[in-house]
């Protein structure tokens, strides 16, 4: 119970910085991706199932605020948070380097299927300049936040875990 | 003592569920979006409310540092000015008397005003959407402020783009430099229309792209283009940017330029909304 609603506050929390903070945080005009790092890290933590409940709802969140295709979104962060469960099975307290590779190599898919349905179905071609231009310094912006996000969040992570120990 | 429910359920099935969930989800916004606007309202009703909070903190975390790191700027700056001021002063009152007499010659030649004034609302920019690809923003006025959807947007002087979607609280401006955008221009000097037309891959440049110029227009590098009277959208004489480059298709049948924009996009804190809808011709 008390991890769920501290998972949906984390959601919204970043949800509300990725989407309102964006001209104090974004640099050369990229925005990290807080809600793929958050789905990301549950998933490595968690397992499968949690990371594809936390994508289906933050994809929702931001389907519901913006898109005219409702489920999107949802559909995109759902599969990445379902497949980043698999990394579960190589969870280990204290490494740092699976979940931030997870997290560059999820933006790249993400980055990737975004342009595929959104821009080369309208006949946009030009794929290497998109990926310069977007997906590439989103991934690196996206995996500097991840180093210190992943940390925050393992912590609240282990500290709940802790608490629920003790009840037992 | 921990009671725990433990319901067995395999990852895999809910996964296939949730897939085919949104992809019905998906379905049905395609076919009838008008019946998932109620549910965009209610989730806008409580997440604008927080976006403003959040909005607010960080305009003023931002102000304060640019008050610090401003401050010996400004006094340099002040000190230039004071020296600037005295002899603007001085041009100032040879200008107004130059307007004096434009003014008494344009009574003479009962001239009429360059823009007709539309009634305007101002409104904050709240939100962006949240990832890299768009040019899709938030205000914090909507149906319960007297906007409505097609409703203009501009700053400052220029045209920023039109309102696609309004909830009570809030509204969805689309930006002119979104890629999904088109906008119907005229070039003020020569009155010979054009498409305006967002374009990423031009952004960084802080350019846009401009099409379907007649051939036989005679137009040239720093002509102003305004929003035409053909639009069905857009009001008349919105000054959109200044153009350049000009070049003729391979097609050898019309010319296309790039045009930059003068309103600034990257600092778009404020923004007006023209509460007047161009009047459709199909009613």
């Amino acid at each position: 119970m008390k991890r769920l609603i501290i998972i949906i506050i984390e959601i919204i929390l970043c949800y509300l910085i990725q989407s309102s903070m964006s001209p104090y945080i974004a640099l050369a005009n990229v925005m990290p991706n807080l809600l793929l790092i958050l789905v990301v890290s549950t998933a490595y933590m968690r397992g499968r199932m949690s990371g594809l409940l936390v994508g289906l709802f933050s994809g929702l969140l931001i389907d519901l605020s913006f898109g005219n295709i409702i489920g999107f979104y949802a559909l995109l962060y759902m599969i990445i948070g379902y497949l980043n469960g698999y990394g579960h099975r190589i969870y280990s307290d204290d490494d740092y380097t699976f979940p931030i590779l997870f997290v560059a190599i999820s933006d790249l898919l993400y980055g990737f299927f975004y342009y595929v349905f959104e821009f080369l179905l309208r006949g946009r071609l030009n794929i290497l300049f998109y990926l310069r231009r977007i997906v590439l310094p989103e991934i690196i912006y996206t995996v500097v936040i991840s180093v210190l996000l992943y940390k925050l969040l393992h912590m609240i992570n282990r500290h709940l875990d802790r608490v629920a120990n003790e009840e037992v | 003592m921990r009671r725990r429910t433990k319901i067995n359920l395999n990852p895999k099935h809910v996964l296939i569920i949730c897939v085919v969930l949104c992809i019905s989800l998906i379905f049905i916004s395609f076919r009838y979006s008008e019946k998932l606007t109620p549910v965009k309202s209610a989730v806008g009703a409580v997440i604008t409310p927080m976006q403003k909070g959040i909005n607010s903190i960080g305009s003023y975390i931002s102000g304060k540092m640019d008050t610090l790191r401003s401050m010996n700027d400004l006094l340099d700056e002040n000190a230039k000015l004071k020296e600037d001021v005295s002899g603007l002063s001085y041009q100032n009152k040879l200008l107004l008397q130059d307007k004096y007499e434009l003014d008494g010659l344009r009574e003479l030649f009962k001239l009429d005003q360059k823009y007709v004034d539309y009634p305007k609302v101002a409104a904050r920019v709240i939100n962006k959407v949240p990832n890299n690809w768009y040019n899709v923003f938030t205000i914090d006025k909507g149906s319960r402020d007297g906007l409505a959807v097609d409703m203009n947007v501009l700053a400052g002087n220029g045209l920023v783009g039109i309102i696609v979607e309004v909830h009570q609280n809030y509204s969805i401006v689309r930006s002119i430099i979104d890629d999904n955008s088109n906008v119907s221009g005229m070039f003020l000097k020569t009155s010979d229309t054009c498409i305006i037309q967002g374009d990423l891959q031009l952004l960084d440049e802080g350019k846009i792209k401009v099409e379907m110029i007649d051939k036989d227009a005679e137009v040239y590098d720093g002509y102003e283009v305004v929003t035409s009277h053909i639009s069905p959208k857009f009001l008349q004489g919105i000054l959109i940017g200044y153009v350049s480059d000009i070049q003729i298709d391979a097609s050898n049948m019309t010319k296309t330029a790039y045009l930059t924009p003068v309103v600034d996009f990257e600092r778009l804190e404020e923004v007006l909304i023209i509460t007047e809808l161009k009047e459709s011709l199909i009613e």
